[in-house]
C-alpha cells in the first residue's frame, strides 16, 4: 500500500482533502522542504507540491528526480501556474536527446 | 598514437582484437536500445505535455470554484465541510519494464465507485460553488494520478537515455578507435621486426658467402703457388 500526499499553502490543498487525499499544509518553504524528505522516507509513492514552493526547492526536488519513489509532481497552486511544471517537461526532453526538439 | 604503452606482441594483438569485437557488438546493441528508448520516450513526453495541460487548466477551474466558496462562506465553515472527506484512495504500485528501465504503473481504489459521493457535507450550509469546486476537483483527480506516472516515466527514460547516449558516444569516439590505433600499431611493429629479421638473416648469409668465398680464394691462391714451385 502506498500513499499519495498534497503539500502546499492551507488554501491551495483544501480541495484535496475532500477526495480523500492525504494533505500537508506548510507555511513556508522550509515546512515544504521538512515535509517532503520525511515522506520520502516513508512510503509516499506521489507527492503533489504547488509550484510556489517548488520555485524555492529545485534541489530537494532534483534529489528524487532520478528515484523511482516518491514521484514529486508539480501542480499549480492557488496563485497560478509558473509554468516550472511544463518547463521541467522541456528539461527532461533535453537532457535525453541534448536538444528541445518539440 | 596509443594513449598508454602498449607491449607490441603477438598476444596482446589477439587480446586487442577480442575487445575490439565484444566493443563492437556492445556499441551495435547500446546504439539500439538508445534508438529504442528515444522512440518510447517522444511517445511518453508528448502524452506528458498533454497531460500536464489538461490538469493544469482543470486545477485552476477547481481552484476558481474554491475561491468563490471561500468568499461565500465563512473559513471555518469551509474547513469543517471538507474536515472528514467520505472518499478515500488506495494506491497500489507495480512496475513495467520498458527496455530494462523499471517505470511505475499507479493503480488506485476509490472507496465508492459513486461519483455522486465525493461530496463530504449535507447541501444545506454549504454554497453550491463548493459543490462545484468539489466535482471539478473530482474530474481531474484521474488525470492527476496518470499525469504522476506518465511524468516519472518520463524522467526515467530521461535518465536512461542520456547514459545510454553517453556509453554510445564514448565507445563510438574514444574506446572503438583507440582500440583500433593500438592494434595498427601492434600490427606495422610487428611486420617491422618482421621485416628486420629478413634483413638481418640475409646479411649474415652475405657474410657468410664473402668469408666463404675468401677462404676458398686463399686456398685456391695456396695450391697454385705449391704447383709452381
Amino acid at each position: 500500500m502506498y500513499r499519495i500526499a498534497v503539500i502546499g499553502d492551507a488554501d491551495s490543498v483544501l480541495g484535496f482533502q475532500a477526495l480523500g487525499l492525504e494533505v500537508c499544509p506548510v507555511n513556508s518553504a522550509e515546512e515544504a522542504r521538512q515535509a517532503i524528505h520525511r515522506m520520502a522516507r516513508e512510503n509516499y509513492a506521489i507527492l503533489y507540491l504547488t509550484e510556489q514552493l517548488a520555485s524555492q526547492l529545485k534541489s530537494d526536488i532534483a534529489r528524487y528526480q532520478d528515484a523511482v519513489t516518491p514521484a514529486i509532481i508539480l501542480i499549480p497552486g492557488k496563485e497560478g501556474s509558473l509554468g516550472i511544471g511544463m518547463a521541467n517537461v522541456k528539461s527532461a526532453v533535453e537532457r535525453a536527446v541534448g536538444a528541445d526538439i518539440l | 598514437m596509443p594513449s598508454t604503452t602498449i607491449n607490441p606482441t603477438r598476444m596482446e594483438l589477439t587480446r586487442l582484437k577480442g575487445r575490439l569485437k565484444t566493443a563492437q557488438r556492445g556499441h551495435k546493441l547500446l546504439k539500439d536500445k538508445r534508438d529504442e528508448l528515444m522512440k518510447q520516450f517522444m511517445d511518453v513526453v508528448r502524452e506528458n505535455r498533454a497531460l500536464r495541460k489538461r490538469v493544469e487548466e482543470g486545477l485552476m477551474r477547481a481552484h476558481g470554484s474554491f475561491t468563490v466558496a471561500a468568499a461565500l462562506m465563512s473559513p471555518e465553515m469551509l474547513e469543517q465541510s471538507l474536515m472528514y472527506p467520505k472518499q478515500s484512495v488506495e494506491l497500489d504500485m507495480t512496475f513495467q519494464n520498458i527496455m530494462s528501465v523499471d517505470v511505475p504503473e499507479y493503480h488506485f481504489k476509490t472507496r465508492s465507485q459513486d461519483p455522486g459521493e465525493v461530496y463530504p457535507y449535507g447541501f444545506a450550509q454549504t454554497s453550491g460553488e463548493l459543490d462545484d469546486a468539489v466535482d471539478a476537483m473530482s474530474q481531474v483527480f484521474r488525470d492527476m494520478l496518470k499525469l504522476a506516472e506518465i511524468e516519472k516515466t518520463s524522467q526515467l527514460l530521461a535518465e536512461e537515455i542520456e547514459k545510454t547516449r553517453r556509453r554510445v558516444n564514448a565507445l563510438e569516439y574514444v574506446k572503438i578507435p583507440q582500440m583500433e590505433e593500438s592494434i595498427k600499431y601492434i600490427t606495422m611493429k610487428l611486420d617491422e621486426n618482421e621485416r628486420a629479421n629478413t634483413i638481418r638473416l640475409m646479411k649474415v648469409k652475405d657474410m657468410l658467402l664473402k668469408e666463404a668465398i675468401q677462404e676458398r680464394r686463399s686456398e685456391d691462391a695456396k695450391a697454385l703457388e705449391s704447383f709452381a714451385n
